[in-house]
């Protein structure tokens, strides 16, 4: 299972450092495609403009999603049963409806397709990442320690200041990176929303896959696979550091 | 006028229909160790939330030293809480978690670290203040949270079953300590348990409550001597509860009609402990062993009494019972004295 | 006391408002609008003429006007919408065979164990999809490292030709969605208790009817919930038959995608997009009824 899993991903990996012109003819180890992907200009705007959509809409949905959760903590308030669920509602849409009917709807109200469109649209489906690792975090999280805090003189400011805000803050980090690997890998919504100025690095990187399969384009997957795992690594390390 | 007054309090969480305390009244002296006990969902716990001012009942008043506090929000009533699960702040030292109460009053830095390390004197944790929450036992968890309310030096303190995480060695060595803390410091502890032991071991007055209501308020021994009802003769302890009803001359005496050596103008329940009886030859009682428990230093036998339907449970030493088996025709004395009639 | 609580009801309901309303709008609103689009009429420049209402964009899903004008049955749309739903519904299968043992495996492990073995079962899935099936592309394509191996190895002595079929999109789709099937059946498993398939061995039962009648309707919420997160990606997937299926082998996702790009149909795409939404919603329904049979079924026998 775990073979069949990553043996793919290795060849890949292993194949993009390949020193022939072919993909997949094996030829001697060479970094030389790295070299020229970071060469290329398109490669440094895309993997700018990629960083600042996941950086933009990473930021904007965990703040979204961080006073959501702090909305559902304690007594449930009315609606809340469907207020949940729907904060979930982007996951369980095709994402190539999605990306239709934002366009769709982007242009009859007037929004040029571009950056502020794309981290719009990003920042929606970012929010179910973000909020479900934050409200996860707070269903564990013991609400006498707010009150502990309260009959020890702490008033409601700073109970949250001094309490609830350092015990949540783990959780408010990894659902950032989180959000911020999805809007990294997202490519049918950016398909259709970025304009030609706003290219992300997976519509440049999906541009040379259809010119033709070579080592460059297996050095530019890696990239961007090496860029996923250190972050999600990242979040697990924060999500075992709060465990403890 | 008592120190802590509760008058007439009731309350029912918002959208429920059921009542949660039903016109409890209660007063607390300053320096008493008070105990709130009873079954789960007796409302005890509730009550100590109104105290702290986590919950603000319905009706009623509370007022502390002729000050009415149900209108003080929690941060700023000079109570202070031991909680159940301890509610230590995982992300605090000990240190910075005693001192947090002083903290958030504005007290200097070098007061509240003197402050703090006199608490975690007194609960005999000196030298843990660097450590962190999650690197203690229970036992020591529990001393911390214990420390980090009385470094507050609150007028009163409310503890939430504080014991019932520990095992039993520690509960039972942890009652000492509580007792000389309090003690110690002065304070006004409310206590809230479902362990009558405990209760009876600690208190210096007990309120048994139930469904709400308070059922008997006294101190120990008229708790578990004298209790008012049959819900907390039963409740405290173990008991036999026998039905009686007057004769001709106004003695009472069983369904059998055996007189019991106590007077009385009208039916009873009459209320005798298990080890208040014993195994005579003499005995006023006779009956049949129906079942025995040896459980170390006494053994409990369940007597079926003649002539009558009533069983008693009766307690003996170990050494006083060697001898006696199942089927046995035995007799049962006892001190009339050590009887109780329950108000009917 | 009440006017207090609906106070703080109101803040906190403030707090929650930004996200929802921020998704109301950017979800809600092209949902709406798209289903409008699906039912005006098509401008001549590419784009709409608001107001001209039609169901003219559904009508050719399903008919077309040949060259005397009459209108006949047109399976070709059908035919792409049939063979998602296929791909889709052969993919749920096979996450579910490889997946049901990997999970039942995962959960009967040692907890420290078992949490890094579902993390590094959910690693490969943050990586990008588009990279996930390219890896498939290196494999699969003509002379390409499949090829070789089986060359090598004699198995075969000429190219396997897989790339560019439905046999590509199949594996590429299973590749893709497995830890969607194995994360649910695994949180379901997790919470079984195993003692009951002891139980089951104690009372004779053979190890197949152990599985089949103590494990299976155990974890059957999770097996229903991972067949539904397979299916919905899968059905309106596009990177995988843009990359692996080519142009013979076109699913929703590519049709949908012709009508915004090439074809420039608007009301066309959004038609197409509104069925696939329905056929999604469909299969959400379906195990909402399920769940909630079993759950009557479950309080009806204490």
């Amino acid at each position: 299972m775990y073979v069949y899993l990553y043996i793919p991903l290795l060849i890949l990996i292993v194949f993009s450092f390949n020193g022939g012109r072919m993909a997949t003819i094996w030829e001697g180890f060479s970094l030389r495609w790295y070299a020229e992907v970071m060469q290329s200009d398109q490669f440094r705007a895309a993997t700018v403009n990629s960083l600042v959509v996941a950086s933009c809409a990473a930021f904007l949905a965990t703040t979204l999603a961080t006073l959501a959760a702090l909305g559902f903590r304690g007594r449930p308030i009315r609606g809340q049963g469907m207020m949940v669920p729907f904060l979930s509602f982007p996951l369980v849409i095709p994402e190539i409806v999605t990306a239709v009917a934002t366009l769709i709807f982007f242009i009859s109200i007037g929004v040029p397709l571009g950056m502020v469109g794309l981290i719009a649209a990003h920042t929606v489906f970012c929010i179910p990442f973000a909020f479900i690792t934050i409200k996860a975090r707070m269903d564990v999280m013991d609400d006498t320690l707010e009150q502990a805090a309260n009959d020890l003189y702490a008033d409601p400011r700073r109970t949250f200041f001094s309490v609830t805000l350092p015990l949540l803050w783990p959780a408010i980090l990894a659902g950032f990176i989180l959000a911020f690997i999805v809007s990294l890998d997202d490519f049918v919504i950016s398909l259709f929303l970025a304009g030609p100025s706003s290219t992300t690095l997976p519509i440049y990187m999906f541009g040379m896959m259809r010119l033709g399969v070579t080592p460059a384009v297996n050095a530019v997957s890696t990239i961007l696979l090496v860029m996923s795992v250190l972050f999600v690594l990242i979040a697990a390390w924060i999500n075992r550091m709060q465990r403890k | 006028m008592g120190f802590l007054e509760v008058e007439a309090v009731s309350h029912q969480y918002a959208g429920t229909d059921a009542q949660v305390l039903n016109e409890v009244s209660l007063t607390i002296q300053e320096n008493e160790f008070f105990t709130l006990l009873g079954p789960s969902g007796c409302g005890k716990t509730t009550m100590l939330r109104i105290l702290a001012g986590f919950e603000v009942p319905s009706r009623g008043r509370v007022t502390l030293d002729g000050q009415d506090i149900l209108r003080i929000p929690p941060w700023r009533r000079p109570v202070n809480t031991v909680f159940q699960s301890y509610a230590l702040f995982p992300h605090l030292t000990i240190l910075r978690n005693v001192t947090f109460g002083l903290k958030m009053r504005g007290v200097a830095k070098a007061d509240r670290h003197g402050a703090a390390r006199r608490a975690l004197d007194l609960v005999r944790l000196d030298g843990f203040a660097d450590r962190m929450p999650s690197d203690l036992s229970g036992g020591q968890q529990q001393r911390v949270a214990l420390a980090r309310a009385l470094a507050c030096q609150p007028r009163l303190l409310l503890l939430d079953e504080p014991l019932s995480a520990l095992d039993y060695k520690l509960r039972k060595e942890m009652q000492g300590e509580l007792k000389r803390i309090q003690r110690e410091t002065g304070t006004s502890f409310v206590f809230v348990t479902h362990d009558q032991e405990e209760a009876l071991a600690m208190s210096d007055r007990i309120a048994v409550m139930r469904q709400g209501t308070l059922e008997q308020v006294g101190n120990p021994s008229d708790i578990y001597d004298r209790p008012s009802s049959d819900f907390v003769a039963e409740f405290i302890g173990d008991s036999n509860l026998l039905n009686a009803a007057p004769d001709s001359q106004g003695r009472l005496c069983l369904p059998g009609g055996r007189a019991l050596g106590i007077r009385g103008d009208a039916p009873a329940r009459v209320m005798i402990r298990p080890e208040a009886l014993r195994i005579a030859p003499d005995g006023n009682l006779s009956g049949q062993v129906t079942d025995l428990v040896y459980s170390g230093a006494a053994t409990r036998f369940l007597v079926a009494l003649d002539g009558g339907e009533e069983t008693v449970q009766i307690q003996q030493t170990s050494t006083e019972a060697a001898g006696i088996s199942m089927g046995d025709k035995v007799c049962l004395a006892y001190d009339p004295q050590q009887l109780w009639v329950v108000a009917p | 006391m009440s006017t207090a609580a609906s106070v703080a009801g109101r803040r906190r309901a403030g707090l929650a408002a930004p996200a929802i309303l921020c998704i109301a709008f950017f979800m809600g609103g092209p949902m709406c609008i798209m289903v409008f689009v699906s039912l005006v009429e098509r401008a001549p420049d590419g784009g709409v003429i608001w107001g001209n209402f039609t169901t003219d964009a559904y009508k050719q899903f399903l008919f077309e006007e040949n060259l005397l004008g009459e209108t006949t049955l047109n399976a070709d749309y059908l035919r792409i919408y049939l063979r998602s739903a296929l791909l889709a519904g052969f993919t749920v299968l096979a996450t579910l065979i490889v997946g049901f043992p990997t999970a039942m495996y995962i959960a009967m492990q040692h907890p420290r164990r078992r949490a890094l073995l579902i993390f590094f079962l959910s690693l490969p899935f943050w990586v990008n999809l588009l990279v996930r099936n390219y890896a498939w592309l290196l494999l699969l394509r003509a002379n390409g490292l499949l090829d070789q191996a089986a060359m090598a190895l004699r198995l075969t002595s000429e190219p396997l030709n897989i790339l560019y079929s439905n046999t590509a999109i199949a594996i590429g789709l299973t590749y893709s969605f497995l830890p969607l099937m194995v994360l649910p059946i695994y949180a379901a498993m997790e919470k079984f208790d195993f003692s009951l398939v002891e139980a089951a061995f104690d009372l004779g039962a053979s190890r197949w009817q152990a599985l089949m009648h103590v494990i299976v309707p155990g974890v059957k919420g999770g097996i229903v919930a991972g067949c539904l997160l397979v299916f919905i990606p899968g059905l309106g997937s596009y990177v995988t038959p843009v990359l692996l299926g080519g142009s013979k082998s076109l699913m929703i996702g590519n049709l949908i995608e012709t009508q915004f790009a090439a074809a420039r149909n608007w009301p066309f795409g959004a038609a197409l997009a509104f069925v696939l939404l329905m056929m999604v919603m469909a299969a959400a329904l379906l195990r909402a009824a399920l769940l909630r049979k079993s759950r009557r079924a479950k309080s009806s026998n204490p």
